[in-house]
């Protein structure tokens, strides 16, 4: 377990020391959705419609950033070689590195995606919800887009290629997020579907590490 | 069956005149459920387009065999290590696609003329959409790692995370498409199928069957040479 925390400080770390953490990610959700209005128009009325919608999508595409760095860097200079020699299962590792994904990564959008979804429109009253689905959502998307992460280690196309695997995994929790929101907004029950959305990222956090483990092992071997 | 036919010199003995056997039959079935399914009566409220059923239905049927087929020779890859397995997996890939694809087509072929649009977000095109990205993501892992047996090893874990994650997909655009409430291009209820249409269409999915099963065998015979002719040219080389 104290080998555990003991990755869990040092993703942490890495991931705020070099390149700023979650700065690039965050820039580049304000920079996606600053694009929206350039290309459907800034009339409110519009924008207002699809606002809680464009906010999920730019979620999603802003927390495939990092995933490129999220064992590759490991990978290439023989760190990972080690963890997968030492004491601590390679589970936990995964783990452990989906975990400082969310919390570098997925915790900062979360705060971020009601501002931009504000500003794109969207009632005041939406904020809270928009905030804890993008939290929890952010759950899924972490720890899916790390399996992605990991199977395309050893690839000379990273960044795309993990687009390409993750992004038709992400359709779940951005159908059970953004609906979550619009069922709220549409004076509908809004429960079952952020229930569908923690059960998506429990799951996927339960689930994942297995995936990322087995697919780090192979490109090790 | 699998545990005798996972000897690569076994497998090649049968699929030798196995995968021509089959293609036969493919072919005849399918030319015999082509033939039906043009003499068959008109639909009274589809008219000549009722004949899309038989090509496009069983491309649907089989893009998701396929992909069944996908998960279970990456299941027998990753646990049994078969070679034979990451080969059939391999093989398999392309073929799914290419039903998916020609499914995806037919569909957008024969809503034009019956809802009025090429392309729909209804819950069952929005779900074999993402198949077939699943599909492209398979090839392309394949296709970017260069040592093949971690290739093959990478994209049979994608295929089983995919396996796992098709039926959760399936659900939530199914959900997602309740809770939107689309326009109602789709015709509710309908008739139910005659005897008349039944039958060829029948002959074409098994067709189908018989034309991927053939396919198959003929892509992992491939596979099989291809290893060989590798390995004798660095013999040669020394």
């Amino acid at each position: 377990m104290n080998g555990f925390w003991v990755m869990l400080r040092r993703e942490m770390a890495m991931a705020w020391g070099r390149g700023g953490g979650p700065l690039l990610a965050l820039t580049f959700f304000v920079a996606t959705a600053t694009l929206l209005p350039l290309a459907v128009g800034a009339s409110p009325a519009r924008l207002a419609a699809v606002a809680p919608g464009s906010a999920w999508l730019a979620l999603a595409l802003a927390s495939l950033l990092s995933l490129e760095r999220l064992f590759e860097r490991d990978y290439e200079d023989g760190t990972l070689d080690l963890l997968a020699l030492g004491p601590v299962p390679l589970e936990a590792v995964a783990f452990a590195k989906g975990l400082a994904q969310w919390l570098t990564n997925g915790a900062p959008l979360a705060l971020a995606a009601p501002v931009v979804a504000v500003a794109l429109g969207a009632e005041l009253r939406l904020v809270p919800l928009i905030f804890i689905s993008a939290l929890i959502g952010g759950l899924g998307l972490a720890f899916t887009g790390g399996i992605g992460a990991a199977l395309s280690l050893g690839s000379k196309r990273g960044g795309v290629l993990i687009a390409v695997l993750v992004l038709p995994l992400f359709a779940p929790p951005v159908i059970f997020g953004a609906g979550a929101i619009e069922a709220f907004a549409g004076g509908l029950d809004w429960h079952p579907a952020l229930a569908l959305l923690s059960a998506y990222g429990l799951a996927a956090t339960a689930l994942g590490p297995f995936a990322m483990a087995a697919a780090c092992r192979n490109a090790l071997s | 069956m699998f545990q005798a036919l996972a000897n690569p010199q076994r497998f090649m003995d049968f699929s030798r005149w196995a995968a021509p056997l089959v293609g036969i039959i493919a072919v005849i079935l399918i030319t015999v459920g082509l033939w039906l399914s043009f003499i068959v009566p008109e639909d009274y409220q589809m008219g000549d387009t009722v004949r899309m059923v038989f090509i496009h239905v069983p491309a649907a049927y089989m893009a998701m065999f396929c992909y069944a087929c996908l998960g279970g020779a990456s299941f027998m890859g990753l646990v049994f290590r078969h070679s034979l397995a990451d080969a059939a997996g391999r093989a398999c890939a392309p073929l799914g696609a290419g039903f998916t694809f020609l499914a995806l087509v037919t569909g957008s072929l024969w809503g034009r003329p019956m809802w009025g649009t090429w392309w729909a977000w209804d819950a069952r095109m929005t779900s074999v959409l993402v198949l077939l990205l699943l599909y492209i993501g398979y090839m392309a892992l394949q296709a970017a790692i260069d040592d093949e047996v971690k290739a093959a090893r990478a994209a049979s874990i994608l295929a089983l995370v995919g396996l796992i994650n098709l039926p959760i997909i399936k659900f939530s655009v199914d959900w997602w498409n309740t809770l939107h409430q689309p326009a109602s291009v789709f015709r509710a209820g309908g008739p139910s199928m005659p005897p008349d249409y039944l039958w060829p269409l029948a002959l074409m999915a098994i067709g189908y069957m018989a034309l991927f099963g053939s396919l198959w065998m003929v892509r992992v015979r491939s596979e099989v040479w291809r290893k060989r002719a590798n390995g004798l040219a660095l013999q040669a080389a020394g």
